[in-house]
């Protein structure tokens, strides 16, 4: 006969593993001892290695002279510069073409975005066969291409395609105006930084006019004049002291001017209409995530279709959009290190490149480069973290 | 009871729609010509359209040589699609012993056959299907391919090339990703805080940092970090370091499943008494995992696409070979031919595996959406 249990199970602690605590505490220690193991196995080979090979390990070598030129560079640098010097020009010239490519890319990513939710049927089908098309082609075929197909088989120097006169195109890049300041000229920058300055105090003034009497005044009319009229008048009144200087043909190839290297055209080029069509892809989302019924609720209240989409759409939109393109913009500033397939001087190129494979330095120059790309990505994702904890939809 | 004039008795003819709303003209009018501005767009993008595509489809397709197998059949006015036939053996199968490439199309037939039975939807036991592509398939391609046992011919690696390349990184990336990013996402995810952040750090490392860099770690690099006379394959180094990479985006893409499954199908499983590896094995990731498939394949179709990067340390992948025939003397100056094609073979893969993505998803999406 079947009887209900009078004694009760035996109320111990159990076998040691049954306890979780004491579990998680072996498995991290297990883990903690491999690791070490492994990473212990891997500097020993290293250093053995090394020594077999007769390299010095430390960062000593960044003080030896380069002796080897760069085709750009962005502040002073002859080849009896340091190795440390390489570093600083690769990183510059790696910021240079991101930031071109990062502006490009937003503005006709924008532009793509918002023609692929256009009425205009021909308009949104343009539209999708360009997000279609560059999002499915690898990048690296995108930068050969241009470079090689579209930018090295233009003509010579002196068959070079001109645009107005003043923008020369050929096998040796772009060549185009060169602004030269004159005597006088530092007053135009600081009358943009006021203007600037003055916009942003016009706004929060009626901001707060608005709050108090319920009267919007037409701000953005107002700070773009602010902006762009202030520096203009100051540029005229002080008499134009800006001098461009023409590139001019002599003998095999141009004189004056700015010389934009092809190989930056076509990096430049490459990376922003990649990015462009991943970023047109997240503005149409973003637009598309903003509900119906924000729409609908605003255009009962019979708000202006300009009003909608400027207080109502856009800033939700935004919401979903700034955290997928800042990763886009991370992603731009990663690829940006193929240049080093069509030898655009960047960080990955001359840094990880040439001065790598002249002291043998494998180790200490991968880590730089990659901690530069590192803290860049870091920085960045922190400062999304704390947008996204203000952003944050604040439901129950 | 009387007759009521005020209604009528019969039906009257239904009206015919305006003239201006039907038919072509109609259509065009509704979607290219609704308002001026609209028909100014609509007029430029069709001069675009005239201005870019249309010699873009002369070049490409109407004055283009198709036949011939020297650069004599190339005419010079349109694109010359013989420079790509004439070594179209080369871009399949690179530099593989002729003799041996039945092996290769062997695993290619395998391959396509494995795949088409995971993607179309309905056909039986997926899972051991699933299972037998990440395990069982990767052993016997490895036979195949390598040779060298079962009386086939050993063909290095340095052999290797083309199409078949491409392929091999990319399956070899995917399987290994996958398995890694799964475990990275669950130690991501752990409450033992030294298996959390030693996750944390992986993850965080590979995703800031290049491919390019990651490739030129594991080509100068890895040979110091193993002891000085082991041979260490270029192509083992390139796969090692791809796979790590992709397994970092992997393991968010799946931590992003993992969070989007209810804390309550965890707590079911504890209060029927299921020990971690049965909640997560049986419960959480089968939902996970299903949730994030668009995930996975669109993380596939990056990893396939950046393939293309190991050309920068010399391995002959398809660009790579494609590149390598643009110097060939006897066919100088048929670079844009060459990567044209390079773009529309990735297109061509990348594209319909987008298409897939997108299916899979409206198939998932069950909730109502307007």
């Amino acid at each position: 006969m079947l009887r209900p249990s009078t004694t009760l199970p035996r109320r111990g602690r159990g076998p040691l593993w049954r306890n979780p605590a004491v579990r998680a505490l072996i498995i991290q220690a297990v883990l903690f001892l491999v690791l070490a193991i492994v990473v212990g196995y891997l500097v020993h080979n290293t250093l053995l290695n090394l020594e077999a090979r007769g390299i010095h390990t430390g960062f000593g070598f960044l003080e030896g002279r380069a002796g080897f030129a760069i085709p750009q560079t962005l502040v002073e640098y002859t080849s009896d510069s340091t190795y440390g010097k390489t570093f600083v020009i690769g990183l510059l010239n790696t910021l240079l073409v991101s930031a071109l490519g990062i502006v490009a890319a937003t503005i006709i990513g924008f532009m793509v975005g918002i023609a692929r939710l256009s009425p205009n049927w021909l308009l949104a089908r343009l539209a999708t066969i360009y997000v279609e098309t560059f999002r499915n082609i690898p990048l690296l075929v995108q930068i050969l291409f241009w470079y090689y197909a579209v930018l090295r088989a233009l003509p010579s120097p002196r068959q070079s395609l001109s645009l107005f006169d003043a923008f020369f195109f050929n096998v040796r890049g772009m060549v185009m105006p060169d602004p030269q300041p004159l005597d006088g000229f530092s007053a135009t920058p600081w009358a943009l930084l006021l203007a600037v300055v003055g916009a942003i105090l016009f706004g929060l003034f009626a901001k707060r006019r608005q709050a108090s009497t319920g009267q919007a005044l037409p701000v953005y009319w107002i700070g773009a004049c602010l902006v762009i009229g202030v520096p203009l008048i100051v540029f005229l009144v002080t008499g134009s002291p800006l001098e461009w200087v023409m590139p001019k043909m002599t003998g095999f190839n141009f004189r004056g001017g700015i010389n934009i290297l092809p190989e930056l055209l076509a990096l430049w080029l490459a990376l922003s209409i990649y990015t462009a069509a991943f970023i047109a892809e997240i503005v149409r989302s973003g637009i598309l995530s903003v509900s119906h019924g924000q729409t609908e609720a605003a255009r009962s209240l019979s708000l202006p279709e300009a009003i909608t989409l400027r207080k109502i759409v856009i800033p939700q939109a935004m919401r979903v959009i700034i955290p997928q393109m800042t990763s886009q913009y991370l992603n731009l500033i990663k690829n940006s290190s193929l240049a080093t397939a069509i030898g655009y001087p960047d960080l990955v190129a001359v840094f990880a490149g040439t001065t790598l494979n002249q002291t043998g330095q494998a180790i200490e120059i991968i880590a730089m480069t990659m901690a530069v790309y590192l803290v860049i990505s870091l920085t960045v994702s922190f400062l999304m973290n704390l947008y996204n904890a203000r952003t944050l939809l604040k439901e129950r | 009871m009387t007759t009521d004039s005020t209604f009528r008795t019969e039906m009257i003819e239904a009206r015919e729609a305006p003239n201006q709303s039907r038919g072509v003209l109609g259509w065009f009018r509704a979607n290219l010509f609704n308002g001026p501005i609209n028909s100014i767009v609509s007029i430029v993008v069709i001069l675009l359209l005239a201005r870019l595509v249309w010699p873009f489809l002369e070049w490409a397709v109407i004055d283009a040589d198709w036949i011939g197998t020297t650069r004599d059949a190339c005419t010079g006015e349109g694109a010359c699609w013989v420079f790509i036939s004439a070594r179209f053996e080369t871009i399949v199968y690179g530099f593989y012993p002729e003799a041996a490439r039945w092996r290769v199309d062997i695993v290619f037939a395998l391959l396509a056959i494995l795949v088409a039975w995971l993607a179309i939807p309905g056909t039986p036991r997926k899972k051991w299907v699933a299972l037998f592509t990440l395990t069982g398939f990767p052993i016997i391609a490895y036979f195949l391919l390598v040779g060298g046992s079962f009386g086939l011919e050993y063909v290095p690696t340095r052999a290797w090339g083309g199409l078949m390349l491409t392929l091999t990184i990319a399956v070899v990336g995917i399987v290994g990703s996958l398995p890694l990013g799964i475990i990275l996402a669950l130690g991501r995810r752990s409450k033992m805080p030294f298996v959390k952040g030693i996750c944390v750090i992986f993850i965080e490392f590979w995703r800031g940092v290049p491919l390019i860099t990651v490739l030129f770690m594991a080509s100068v690099m890895l040979p110091l970090f193993v002891p000085g006379n082991l041979d260490f394959d270029k192509l083992l180094r390139a796969l090692i370091g791809i796979m790590f990479f992709w397994s970092a985006y992997m393991a968010e893409v799946i931590r992003s499943g993992l969070q989007a499954i209810g804390k309550g199908q965890n707590e079911a499983g504890q209060a029927l008494g299921l020990s971690y590896w049965h909640r997560t094995g049986l419960i959480i990731l089968p939902q996970a995992l299903k949730l994030v498939i668009p995930g996975i394949v669109n993380t596939f179709i990056s990893l396939f696409k950046d393939t293309s990067l190991v050309l920068i340390i010399g391995l002959f992948d398809l660009l790579a070979i494609i590149r390598a025939g643009l110097t060939d003397s006897n066919w100088l100056g048929f670079s844009t031919e060459g990567y044209v094609f390079a773009a529309a073979v990735f297109w061509i893969f990348c594209f319909s595996m987008s298409r897939y993505s997108q299916y899979i998803e409206r198939r998932l999406n069950t909730g109502h959406k307007r």
